[in-house]
């Protein structure tokens, strides 16, 4: 082991980077070359196969054939894509009002720190540890019409009418999927604002309680602003995830009802790899990866401006 | 007083809010030890079996084949864990140590890459697998695992990496230190615990990946345990108490590494996302 002299060095690293790089323009790009050269190979070039293919009718096997926009013509109307863009933006709109206020309500109560709240926090967690399709397994017996939970429960307080086929009536099968996704959910979105609220300046706080505000007045005005960053990364990130749900879709009801639960990423993949229409398949995909991605620009952009700022 | 009515708060409602956020694992727990005659007779799924069982357990594990899906899901996991996190520790160090020009532009590939839908890849990684014959193999998924991971693991590592005081870097290199020493001797016993936390974050990812498999693998010597345990309920349609013991089982690796090193998988999930 090399023994160095901390602080004997200047600190100012750009200066001092600037005279390294001179001498050392190749040893970069011998690190990088390995782990760029795979991710190009099996993500990358993809990408840019899949909208290659997506302006093309293939099946796979036969030759391919170019058809221009004609893909993205149909999925216009059809219905069943229609169907399931639809079904992701209940996904949306279900992961955002629910995991977030819930995820915060979870991580302020458990931010107070009384024994015990580790124990409390890692049974919460839990979920997150479990692949969805173990998740959509157990979720299906609690979703059971005759004796699942939750049937049972609202037979038992009399509220009979409450009682649902969850899973097989197409009006509500895909709140009861969203609703088994937010067990793992909500959880990640406590996560975050448990991290975020560590920002939270706890003299802030005290100077506020001094002051006089009630406790909805120190929320709103302390400790939600302080939030904000945490805040919109747990968006940013609910949305991303909501617009890539797919294997607790394939799971539990592999798109149906008749296509009532499909989402895009579902549909894709029944297109392609079931009725083997690639190309179609790659055009959904597209569409898929393009409302995606003002979101992924969204969180790049958030996390480069704070590494600007640091 | 106000402290004691405030802890009780917390107290009840926490208590609430596990026991009902606790019922869908309590409902799975009591299927899996419960006996067939007693899943066609009461047909419920909240009471405790009334002979506990642990015959499923071992009907899941022999004849649903769980044992070889395990062996496979921990071979795949294991060398993806490992090859991604030395792979992405070589391009952390590039992309956190030295000025160059294509720097920021890889960065941003890697972290944009992980959020992409993965629909978007299935096709072109499908139809390469097939043609290197990598299709139907557990290579194929590792190779994969580790192409896809290393987005990730390379922010993840680079963003610990670039903490770390550059005064100790030009010292080595006074010393005379070749780059990839420097590296090794210096920069990675640095960032063990942040190479921690990343494995821990990985572990229970690759884990539970379903999708992959899905598209990869065919033959059922191949399967992981998540396409294991759709097989068991394709076979065992309505034995619910196997196919729940499967799925315990193949909850419980995930599930007890998490339990284990839950402060390493939360750092993990929160880094390079809140604090950037």
């Amino acid at each position: 082991m090399i023994n160095f002299p901390v602080g004997a060095c200047p600190q100012d690293s750009t200066l001092w980077r600037k005279r390294y790089v001179k001498r050392d323009r190749l040893t970069p790009y011998l690190f990088v070359a390995a782990p760029l050269c795979m991710y190009s190979i099996w993500v990358i070039f993809p990408i840019l196969q899949t909208i290659a293919v997506s302006f093309t009718k293939w099946d796979g096997m036969t030759k391919m054939k170019f058809v221009g926009l004609e893909n993205f013509k149909r999925l216009v109307s059809d219905n069943y894509f229609g169907l399931s863009l639809l079904n992701n933006i209940k996904w949306m709109v279900g992961f955002v009002v629910l995991s977030i206020p819930v995820g915060l309500i979870f991580a302020m109560l458990m931010d107070q720190k009384f024994p015990g709240h580790k124990v409390y926090k890692s049974l919460i967690y839990l979920p997150m540890a479990l692949s969805f399709v173990v998740i959509g397994q157990i979720w299906s017996w609690v979703l059971e019409p005759t004796g699942g939970v939750i049937n049972t429960f609202f037979r038992f307080i009399g509220l009979e009418q409450f009682a649902k086929p969850w899973l097989s009536d197409p009006k509500i099968v895909t709140y009861s999927l969203i609703m088994a996704a937010l067990w793992r959910q909500i959880p990640y979105a406590m996560i975050l604002f448990l991290a975020g609220l560590k920002n939270v300046s706890k003299e802030l706080v005290e100077a506020a309680i001094v002051d006089g505000a009630t406790p909805a007045q120190r929320f709103w005005y302390v400790i939600l602003p302080a939030l904000k960053p945490a805040m919109v990364i747990a968006i940013t990130v609910n949305i991303i995830d909501s617009l890539r749900a797919f294997d607790i879709v394939f799971v539990m009801t592999r798109g149906g009802p008749y296509y009532s639960s499909s989402v895009m990423a579902n549909y894709m993949y029944v297109q392609a790899f079931h009725n083997y229409r690639m190309g179609y398949g790659a055009s959904i995909a597209v569409v898929q990866f393009g409302i995606t991605l003002g979101f992924i620009i969204m969180y790049l952009l958030n996390v480069l401006k704070r590494e600007e700022r640091e | 007083m106000k402290r004691f009515s405030k802890a009780f708060l917390f107290y009840v409602l926490s208590t609430l809010i596990v026991v009902i956020w606790m019922i869908p694992f309590i409902v799975a727990f009591f299927t899996s030890f419960k006996t067939m005659d007693e899943i066609f007779m009461l047909r419920n799924f909240w009471s405790p079996p009334r002979n506990w069982t642990i015959e499923n357990f071992k009907i899941a594990w022999t004849e649903g084949r769980m044992q070889r899906y395990f062996l496979n899901t921990f071979l795949v996991t294991s060398i993806s864990v490992l090859a991604t996190l030395f792979l992405s520790s070589l391009s952390a160090f590039a992309l956190s140590w030295y000025n160059f020009k294509l720097k920021t532009v890889i960065l941003v590939i890697f972290v944009a890459g992980m959020l992409i839908p993965f629909q978007m890849l299935l096709i072109p990684v499908y139809r390469f697998s097939l043609a290197t014959g990598l299709y139907d193999s557990l290579m194929g998924v590792i190779l994969f695992h580790v192409a896809f991971q290393i987005g990730f693991c390379t922010f993840f590592l680079r963003n610990f990496m670039v903490t770390i005081p550059t005064s100790l870097f030009e010292a080595a290199k006074i010393d005379g230190a070749n780059p990839f020493v420097i590296y090794s001797k210096i920069i990675m016993p640095l960032v063990t615990p942040a190479v921690a936390a990343l494995s821990i974050l990985e572990f229970t990812w690759i884990w539970n990946d379903y999708l992959w498999s899905l598209i990869l693998l065919q033959s059922d010597s191949k399967k992981t345990v998540t396409i294991g345990l759709t097989a068991l309920q394709g076979q065992w349609i309505s034995s619910w108490n196997v196919i729940a013991a499967g799925a315990l089982l193949a909850a419980i690796v995930p599930v007890t590494v998490f339990l284990i090193f839950q402060r390493y998988f939360i750092e993990g999930l929160t880094l390079g996302s809140v604090k950037g």
